[in-house]
């Protein structure tokens, strides 16, 4: 292990990056010692890569997504990167609009290909070069995208003769949640709350 | 080699006979059959699974019923344990092994996801496997004890034990003949 914390040992890349990158970081975020960088779509391919072959990231731990509905651009990715011996941490974002693509970066980690079709499956994000951009939880055809904001929690009706098909799901006045609080386990267990 | 006393007597009692013969109806003997030998189908998707595992071990013992030869060919079983979360994209699978069994057969809905979707109301995960498949005992619990699905099973004994399938037969015979 290192006797270094994580911040000081990602403070001391982030000059190289700063130098690469220039106006490619719209922001530096650290947070109870984790880093993120802001980063523009077009400044990310550049970023991944120098992480990755100059500064030691050797381990993409996560790619996700948000939908930030309403807001352009929309989409956002997360890239969490991480070295083998676990001293460093960086996690890198950067927005995309709907009508934009993610390069892939397969080409660096491997582990990028199974993480990019999960955000292509779930948000409909898709990944310029991907090799094999299919969908990886729900069946190809399935025509929506279901963790995006503007889809109800319940599904929608679809057909697909002899591959699946889907029905919508009784909310029965929920989505049912917990209450935080100290009055006790039965008002605090998930139950259908009508929403004010 | 004879005894004695049924070679030269002509008893009315023989034994060697008598203990091979019962009286009863047909329907009864079949259903006696079908109960005390169910051959699970373990349709595993989910936690439930392990429970079923769990029944089918040492401590809870499922062999004490007669149902303990849990096949993986639905071709050979008589009642498919749905045991766990059917999402969509596993519905049909489940109902194409559902179709390869062969009748008679029986289906048992164990937990509250196989029974109704659970606590998954959402758009991933079908809502209930009788939307697909003929259920006959549904198991409560999440996922329920090894008990409970003993208790299932036991249920669905009973129920093999009304049927009249030969009765039926007949009925339609005559129905189709008369």
């Amino acid at each position: 292990m290192s006797s270094k914390s994580n911040d000081t040992v990602v403070s001391e890349h982030l000059p190289a990056l700063r130098d690469a990158l220039g106006d490619g970081i719209l922001s530096e975020v650290e947070f109870r010692g984790e880093n993120t960088l802001n980063l523009t779509l077009a400044a990310l391919p550049k970023a991944l890569t120098i992480c990755k072959e100059k500064l030691g990231y050797q381990m993409l731990l996560d790619i996700s997504s948000l939908d930030h509905f309403g807001d352009d651009p929309r989409f956002e990715v997360v890239y969490e990167l991480a070295s083998l011996d676990d001293t460093k941490h960086l996690r890198l974002k950067a927005k995309v609009s709907e009508d934009e693509s993610v390069p892939t970066a397969i080409h660096l980690w491997k582990a990028a290909d199974w993480h990019e079709r999960e955000v292509w499956d779930m948000m409909g994000i898709p990944f310029a070069d991907h090799p094999n951009l299919k969908r990886i939880l729900m069946w190809e055809g399935y025509p929506y995208f279901p963790l995006r904001k503007d889809f109800p929690l319940a599904g929608r009706p679809t057909e697909m003769p002899d591959v699946a098909s889907t029905g919508v799901a009784p909310m029965e006045g929920g989505p049912f949640v917990t209450a935080p609080g100290n009055e006790g386990v039965a008002k605090r267990e998930p139950r259908a709350r009508h929403q004010e | 080699m004879d005894s004695p006393v049924t070679s030269s007597a002509h008893a009315a009692f023989d034994s060697k006979i008598e203990g091979n013969i019962i009286f009863t109806r047909v329907d009864a003997a079949i259903n006696w059959m079908r109960k005390n030998s169910l051959w699970p189908m373990p349709m595993g998707l989910a936690c439930c699974a392990i429970e079923l595992m769990a029944t089918a071990s040492a401590r809870f013992d499922i062999s004490r019923f007669g149902m303990e030869v849990m096949r993986f060919s639905p071709r050979q079983s008589d009642v498919m344990i749905v045991a766990g979360t059917v999402t969509y994209k596993m519905a049909l699978a489940v109902k194409r092994v559902w179709d390869q069994m062969p009748e008679p057969k029986w289906c048992i809905a164990m937990g509250a996801c196989a029974s109704s979707g659970g606590m998954y109301r959402s758009y991933a995960v079908l809502q209930g496997i009788d939307q697909l498949i003929p259920v006959d005992v549904y198991i409560s619990g999440c996922p329920p004890r090894p008990e409970a699905l003993i208790e299932g099973l036991m249920k669905l004994q009973d129920k093999i034990d009304t049927e009249h399938s030969t009765q039926d037969q007949k009925k339609t015979f005559f129905e189709e003949n008369a």
